[in-house]
Order: C-alpha cells, then sequence, then structure tokens
C-alpha cells in the first residue's frame, strides 16, 4: 500500500516538474523511451543522469516488456525500444513494411554469475545440472561432487526480478519453448542480493545466483558451460563481452533507422565511459572492456 | 456566563471525540470494502480450485494459497510459543517483583525494545540469529519458519509484557493485602490472586501480541527463506517457509495492477484482515466472559 501511494506521489511530483520546465524553456526536447523491465531501472538511471547534464532533455522512461517497446517503436510512438532480446524477422519484416530499418546498438551486457560458498569444492556446472538443481531434482551435494555429503539449498531471488524470469528460461527452461518446468517450490526466494550473497558467504550448502556486477570475492564462482561436450567458462567481463560465458545476453536499444539528432547524442552520451559507468553501478556488464 | 461558555466547551470537545470515534470505525469500513473491491475478483480469476491447490508460482499462474496461510500461521505459532512464558514472566517480574530501581530500568528498556523497527531485528537475524540456528540444530539453512517465529517472538515480547504489565498494576493492592494476611506466600498471591485477576489484561496482551506476528512483514521476509512449501511435516519447524505478508510486500511492487495475481494479493489481504478480525473478536469475548463472572463474585 505504502509503496502505491509513493509510485503515484513520484508519478505526479514527476508530471508536474515536466510541466513546469516546459512553461520555462522553450528548447525542451523530449525522448519517449520503452521496454525491456529487466533494463527498465538502468534505463531511468541514464535518463536521470542524462537530464542532469542536460536539464532541457525530458526522457520518460516506461517498462512493460521488450515485446511492448519493441511494438510501440514500430507504430511510431516511441523513439527508443529497450530490448533484453533480439527483435524477430517478423518484426523487422513490419518495421520494412512501415518505411524504416530498426537499428540495434548494444548498450550494456547482462550476465548472471552462479555462486556457492567457498567451502564447497565444487568448480563446475552443465546447464542441465543448474536446472535439476533448481527444479529440485539434485538434492545433495554428493550427485555431483564426490565426498560432499551435504543438503543442496537452492537460491533465488523473488518472481518479479527479471533476473528470476530470465533465469527461469535460460537454465531452469534450458531456453526451449515448450519447456513449462517452474523452479522447484523448496527454492528459497530471497528479496535482495544482499541476501542471496549472505547467505552463500555464510552457507556451505547454499547455491545462488545473481547479476555478475553484485558478486563479491566472498563467495566462489562456478564456471558453466552450455553443455557436457562445452568448455566450463567463470563469469567475468572478457568472457562475457566475447560471448563464451552461455548465462549472458546483450541488452538493446533500437531506434528507426541511424539514430540523429538529440536521440544519437543520448546514445552516444550511454556509450560513453560515463554513461557506461552506471551500467556498473546496476549490477550489469558494461560493454566497454575493462571499465568493469 | 460561565455556564453558558462551559456547555459550549462540552459540546466542542464530546463532538471532536465522537468524530474521532466515528471515523475509526469508517476507516476500518472504508478499507475493508476496498479489500473486497480489490480481492474478490480473485475468486472468478484464478478460480478456487487454483487458489486453494499448494503450488504458489503467479508468474506461471499458479495461485494456490495454502502454503502461504500454512507459513503465516506455522510462524505465528512459534513466536506464541516463544513470546508467551518471556512475555508474562517478565511483566509478573516487572510489576510484582523487581525492586523500585530495577523497575525503573526495565520498563524503559522494554520500550525501547518495542520502538526497534523491524527491519533492524532482520538484519540481526540474517547476519546473525540464522547462522547461529544453522550450526546449533545442523540444518542445511538457517532462513527457516523457526528463526522466523523467535525473531517474531521478539517483537511480540514487549506489546505483551507492557499491556499484561498495566493489567497486573491495575489490580488493587488490597487483594494482594488480603491474600498476604490470609498467610499465602508472595508466589501464591501472584498466581492464585494477582494474575488470575488481571487475566483479562493478560488475554487481550497476548491476543495483540499474536496480531503483531501475523501481520508483521519485514523482518519474517528477510529470515523465513519465502520458499511456497506446505509446513506439514514434523521437520517444517526448521524448513523454510512463506507467509502470506511476505508474498504481498515482495510481489505487490511489480504486479500489474488488476491482473489476476494482483487480484490474488488483495484476496490474501482478505485472509489476513479475517483472521485477524477473529483473533480480536475471540480476545474480546474471553475478557468481556470474564469480566461478567468476576464482578458476579464480588457481588
Amino acid at each position: 500500500m505504502a509503496l502505491l501511494f509513493l509510485l503515484t506521489c513520484a508519478a505526479c511530483a514527476g508530471g508536474s516538474a515536466t510541466q513546469s520546465g516546459n512553461q520555462t524553456q522553450s528548447s525542451n526536447y523530449y525522448i519517449q523511451n520503452k521496454g525491456s523491465d529487466t533494463m527498465v531501472n538502468l534505463a531511468l538511471a541514464w535518463a536521470e543522469a542524462y537530464n542532469g547534464i542536460h536539464p532541457e532533455a525530458q526522457i520518460s522512461v516506461t517498462g512493460g516488456g521488450s515485446g511492448t517497446g519493441i511494438a510501440a517503436l514500430l507504430n511510431g510512438t516511441v523513439d527508443i525500444a529497450n530490448a533484453s532480446r533480439e527483435m524477430k524477422a517478423e518484426e523487422i519484416q513490419q518495421a520494412q513494411a512501415a518505411g524504416f530499418t530498426p537499428i540495434a546498438i548494444v548498450v550494456a551486457k547482462d550476465a548472471i554469475a552462479i555462486i556457492v560458498n567457498k567451502d564447497n569444492p565444487l568448480e563446475q556446472l552443465t546447464l542441465a545440472q543448474l536446472a535439476s538443481i533448481y527444479k529440485g531434482e539434485i538434492t545433495n551435494w554428493s550427485e555431483l561432487v564426490v565426498g560432499y555429503d551435504h543438503p543442496i539449498v537452492a537460491l533465488s531471488r523473488e518472481s518479479n526480478s527479471g533476473t528470476h524470469v530470465y533465469f527461469l528460461e535460460v537454465v531452469v527452461r534450458l531456453s526451449s519453448k515448450e519447456d513449462k518446468s517452474i523452479f522447484a517450490p523448496t527454492v528459497l526466494l530471497l528479496p535482495s542480493s544482499e541476501g542471496i550473497m549472505a547467505e552463500v558467504k555464510d552457507n556451505p550448502n547454499a547455491i545462488g545466483y545473481d547479476g555478475l556486477g553484485y558478486i563479491t570475492g566472498d563467495v566462489k564462482k562456478i564456471a558453466v558451460s552450455k553443455d557436457i561436450d562445452s568448455e566450463y567458462v567463470i563469469p567475468n567481463s572478457e568472457t562475457v563481452l566475447n560471448g563464451e560465458y552461455p548465462i549472458s545476453r546483450d541488452l538493446y536499444m533500437y531506434t528507426r533507422g541511424e539514430p540523429a539528432g538529440v536521440v544519437k547524442q543520448y546514445i552516444e552520451w550511454i556509450l560513453s565511459p560515463e554513461g557506461q559507468a552506471i551500467v556498473v553501478n546496476l549490477g550489469f556488464v558494461p560493454i566497454i572492456s575493462g571499465n568493469k | 456566563m460561565l455556564r453558558t461558555k462551559s456547555t459550549r466547551g462540552n459540546f466542542l470537545i464530546t463532538f471532536f471525540i465522537k468524530i474521532a470515534g466515528y471515523s475509526s470505525i469508517l476507516f476500518v469500513a472504508l478499507i475493508f470494502l476496498f479489500l473486497l473491491r480489490e480481492g474478490l475478483p480473485a475468486l472468478t480469476g484464478a478460480g478456487l480450485k487454483n487458489l486453494f491447490s499448494t503450488t504458489w508460482y503467479p508468474t506461471e499462474n499458479y495461485f494456490g494459497i495454502v502454503p502461504l496461510i500454512g507459513g503465516s500461521l506455522i510462524v505465528t505459532l512459534i513466536a506464541i510459543v516463544v513470546a508467551l512464558p518471556f512475555g508474562i514472566g517478565t511483566a509478573i517480574f516487572i510489576s510484582e517483583i523487581a525492586p523500585r530501581t530495577v523497575k525503573e530500568i526495565l520498563k524503559p528498556l522494554i520500550e525501547i525494545l518495542a520502538g526497534l523497527p523491524s527491519v533492524v531485528l532482520g538484519f540481526i537475524g540474517i547476519l546473525v540469529i540464522a547462522p547461529a540456528f544453522r550450526r546449533i540444530f545442523n540444518l542445511p539453512t538457517g532462513l527457516t519458519a523457526f528463526t522466523g517465529g523467535v525473531l517474531l517472538g521478539l517483537i511480540a515480547i514487549p506489546t505483551i509484557v507492557s499491556i499484561s504489565e498495566d493489567a497486573l498494576n491495575a489490580v488493587p493492592q488490597s487483594y494482594r493485602e488480603a491474600s498476604i494476611a490470609l498467610g499465602a506466600t508472595r508466589w501464591q498471591t501472584i498466581w492464585g490472586v494477582t494474575v488470575p485477576s488481571a487475566r483479562s489484561g493478560i488475554i487481550t496482551a497476548v491476543m495483540l501480541g499474536i496480531g503483531r506476528a501475523l501481520g508483521e512483514t519485514m523482518a519474517v521476509m528477510m529470515v523465513t527463506g519465502n520458499a511456497p512449501v506446505v509446513p506439514i511435516k514434523i521437520n517444517s519447524l526448521f524448513l523454510p517457509v512463506r507467509t502470506m505478508t511476505a508474498t504481498i510486500a515482495s510481489e505487490m511492487g511489480e504486479v500489474a495492477t488488476n491482473s489476476v495475481h494482483y487480484h490474488v494479493l488483495f484476496f490474501i489481504g482478505i485472509i489476513l484482515f479475517l483472521l485477524s478480525l477473529a483473533i480480536n473478536i475471540v480476545a474480546s469475548l474471553i475478557s468481556y466472559r470474564r469480566k461478567k463472572r468476576s464482578e458476579r463474585i464480588l457481588s
């Protein structure tokens, strides 16, 4: 309840600020930005920081999902669509029918690290093994590590987090559209990254996952492979950037044709070291290597 | 002159008190109506069969609230088992046994405990109590119903102490003197005279403590692990559970307005409301009956 109130108040405060800004300065411009819920906090942080440097820029950011954002881009109601996936072939066809070529700009990367306690001898897992752990099919570490007879305590973020949904799709369901598996009810759903880090740091039975940016040196990152024949890869900014780490994805901004004018300036700023520093703060992987 | 002035003052004060009294009834009614309006569509949206199933995974339309009700009940039960002896014991000690100086120190300390934000207790729970319980009881994880219950007990204790202590203080001194005069020991006086006389107040205190535990959100969300498992086995005490309050708090922020999930969260709110209403009704029934009987005895 209180949260709802806060949200409405934030919305009305934001609305009135936009109006008053509009009255005093005529050179104001608006950028409409919509799409992926995973990216909505990142996009908001960018919009706020950019507004701090360029007060004349009014950037409105809304979520709704990648599909919603792309649909809005196609019918021309937004300037930039945020998407945590690539556009589908039919969406590109629709865009061309509407008379423009959508341009994809990779603005950040999202990687999910798998973590265990430092006392756990486990070093590597395949995606299928991870899926079995989170579906409750493997319940003791001895099934994975010889001689480590401890129950497995699987930790997850709450189901409202974008990370949770991505983990569900790519790990629990192994990227299969037909697979309708869900997390086992015994999986602990913790409300914060701090909760997951605290439990994994302390508990030798625990396994957890979280955005790479949240992981500290107190826990052990696990090397992950796509399948039994592939190489096991530890997530870091290098393996995420070159695409070797399997639980990572690009985060895109789509524009109608080559970005121009104020939209171009905004995207260039996002790709600058200053914009990418915000990426690190929000737990994503920046696209500039060595910036991490 | 003076008389009309005081009548007018009287009228004004009575008027304001009346308004305040009626407004609280109005607020409760409005809240309940709002809950009904937002929560009842869940019955048609999700269906009774889905609602009373045992799987809670709302993003895939599994809306089984049984594990959540079970989680809230088991955590509250543990909290009461912890808080009852400590709460009433502390109240008896402060009111009947402690020398004046100790009393002067203890009372404010209990009130400080009552004022501690539950999120702070949650932090202590997650960093100290949960790891300690995992080691002591050799559990898979310390984030369990038991940890949540103990923490809730700590939260409920100040409520129980301060209200029971008031009730004990309200027992006329002549009762105690009469008991001592009849040759009863101090313990016999406390157990046989003072506590029974303060019974209705103590029951109210316990019921308010239960209500406090049932409604607590933040601390519970941080230490119970939030896994929606139905707690029916004996070892469920030492396994993670998910409570109704934690579910509402963690999911309400992201849910789309007027979706089925949104209505189901309000439906959980209705259940919570009815549970605390039931607790209050039971409490007032008990204290009402007690009063009548004691009046009968005295007359």
